[in-house]
């Protein structure tokens, strides 16, 4: 893959009027051609991050250049690169789906092309929506227009803040499909999501931010490896006085009050063990009315990554 | 010169106008007409020329000031506040375009509206009173201006306010006033003495004043001077708009 940095940020951070510190020194850079998934709880930074690059939020500190312009100095060059997806869903109540979105190409410095603006439109299923306002539409239909408006002028960066809040199942699999097509045709994305499931899904990168700070970024893969810890929870018919002889070989942990048996195993290893620790219980004739499995929360994965890094 | 945004915004503008036609053209235009027919027929019919044109013409001039300044003022505030309250502003912000490109689209489509209007409150006196223009070219110059002074006046109060009320308080409370105080209903020269010296603070005096003066040669202060007020409230505007700009002042957290 081209490892070239086609967004590079250097020493990043926000403190907004009233004095609370969104950024906290972020270095980070993003490949040309990666699908990159910024992970973090609500609060993190994400979105405001994402807003200083494409010049909405100003920053206090730093510097961030897109494919070698700054920012500040160079913004014509930068902004006519990136397409936004904002969190929120604003729109013009009063105005069709052609016009809003047509208007956005002109925006961005683009002669008309009705051709695009069809294509785009109907890529996002909304081609027999054209001629409806804003205010007819659903929420779900309304993201697809803001897709729309940031595809409408041709971007070879497109941030998408936490793109599947509020989405249904439909929408989600189409999104996913329209991003990755993007990407093979050159497209460099960034998205943010407090799902992990989201980045693992999607993102060939990860970078994990906590209260301003960036924690670390990874290969998905490596990520995933240090993060998919789960646990199978065995609701056992009968208490345990202890774990038998022939089980302590697994990373066993037993409940007395809720009869629960708790294993915790990596899910993204080969070897789960799962098989093998359900073959040893029923050799003991431990029996079971209940199992359930259960994946480390964002929140204790922070907790982990923060003790880890220290 | 990113023109497809100037193009894209002041079509945009322009086509909201449209939609709420009643209400940007409409409007203006049946109170004017109510204002010829209270001011200019009825209470007018028993007032004497005012230095040899009849009251109802007489007034032209400053009801047409009326209109613009208070439709310049709204069309231009509602116009860039609207985005800001509903969140789409975004896009403006996030795109290629410098701040002058954004007044160009904005102010330019808000000045349009206001001058569009003024040449239909003209047309309309012209079925009230018997109407003359000396000089055309001032006459314009002035609807010009005043539209595109009063345009970047209701931009500035768009940025500023950070709700409805604050959008409707700047003309309620100060334009009206000083529109109505301003001389578009009568001669300066008509107030005691004292009150003339303060309607000179007033600049919608100078306004109108210089607007009669291109319709009848009449004028309460020279033309000179309204230009001269009238290209200092301007720079006024224009410097404000520029510090908005420069220090992102309530567009840019
Ligand atoms: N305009 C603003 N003024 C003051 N604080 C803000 C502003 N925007 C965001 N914040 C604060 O900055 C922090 C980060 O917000 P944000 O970047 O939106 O987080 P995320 O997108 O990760 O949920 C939050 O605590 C939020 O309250
Ligand atoms: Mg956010």
């Amino acid at each position: 893959m081209n490892k070239q940095p086609i967004i590079s940020i250097q020493g990043l951070s926000k403190t907004y009027d009233g004095g609370f510190q969104a950024l906290r020194d972020v270095d980070l850079e993003i490949r040309k051609g990666e699908i990159f998934a910024l992970l973090g709880p609500n609060g993190a930074g994400k979105t405001t991050l994402i807003n200083i690059v494409c010049g909405i939020v100003n920053p206090t500190e730093g510097r961030v250049t897109v494919d070698g312009h700054d920012i500040i100095t160079g913004y014509r060059a930068t902004r006519s690169m990136i397409g936004l997806v904002p969190q929120e869903l604003p729109t013009e109540a009063f105005e069709t789906v052609w016009n809003t979105v047509s208007f956005s190409r002109g925006l961005f410095g683009k002669p008309a092309n009705p051709g695009h603006i069809e294509s785009v439109l109907k890529s996002l299923s909304l081609w027999d929506k054209k001629d409806n306002k804003m205010m007819t539409l659903s929420g779900g239909m309304k993201r697809r227009v803001l897709i729309a408006k940031a595809l409408s002028h041709e971007p070879r960066i497109l941030f998408l803040d936490e793109p599947t809040a509020g989405v249904d199942v439909e929408l989600r699999q189409d999104m996913w499909n329209l991003v990755r097509g993007l990407r093979d045709s050159g497209v460099t994305i960034i998205l943010t999501t407090h799902y992990i499931e989201e980045a693992e899904q999607m993102a060939e990168r990860v970078g994990v931010i906590n209260q301003g700070s960036l924690i670390l970024v990874q290969e998905k893969q490596e990520l995933m490896d240090r993060l998919g810890n789960k646990q199978l929870r065995l609701h056992l018919h009968e208490p345990l006085e202890s774990i038998p002889e022939a089980l302590s070989g697994f990373d066993l942990e037993f409940v007395p009050e809720s009869c629960e048996l708790i294993y915790t195993y990596h899910s993204q290893r080969e070897r789960t063990g799962v098989t093998m620790l359900l073959l040893a219980l029923g050799e003991e004739r431990i029996t079971f009315h209940d199992v359930d499995t259960k994946q480390s929360s964002l929140e204790e994965i922070f907790v982990n990554l923060v003790t880890w890094e220290k | 010169m990113n023109l497809y945004a100037v193009k894209a915004i002041y079509v945009f503008e322009m086509a909201r106008t449209f939609r709420t036609i009643y209400q940007s053209i409409l409007a203006p235009v049946i109170s004017t007409s109510l204002y010829f027919v209270v001011f200019g027929a009825a209470i007018g019919s028993r007032i004497t020329a005012v230095e040899g044109v009849s009251y109802g013409a007489f007034i032209v001039p400053g009801l047409v000031m009326l209109s613009l300044l208070t439709q310049s003022i709204s069309n231009a505030s509602f116009g860039i506040y609207f985005p800001r309250f509903t969140g789409t502003i975004y896009e403006v912000l996030s795109a290629p375009i410098s701040y002058v490109e954004i007044l160009l689209g904005y102010v330019g489509a808000a000045a349009t509206k206001s001058i569009i209007l003024g040449v239909i409150i003209l047309a309309t006196a012209t079925l009230f009173v018997p109407l003359q223009v000396a000089h055309p070219l001032i006459m314009l110059t002035f609807l010009v201006l005043t539209s595109v002074t009063f345009s970047l006046f209701g931009f500035i109060i768009g940025i500023w306010a950070d709700g409805f009320e604050k959008l409707q308080i700047i003309p309620l409370l100060v334009v009206m006033p000083l529109t109505f105080l301003g001389g578009s209903f009568y001669s300066v020269n008509m107030l005691p003495p004292f009150w003339q010296t303060v309607t000179l603070f007033n600049p919608v005096v100078y306004l109108v004043s210089g607007f009669r003066w291109s319709f009848y040669e009449l004028a309460d202060v020279s033309l000179w001077v309204s230009i001269g007020m009238t290209g200092v409230f301007l720079t006024g505007c224009l410097v404000t708009v520029w510090w908005i700009f420069r220090t992102g002042y309530r567009l840019k957290a």
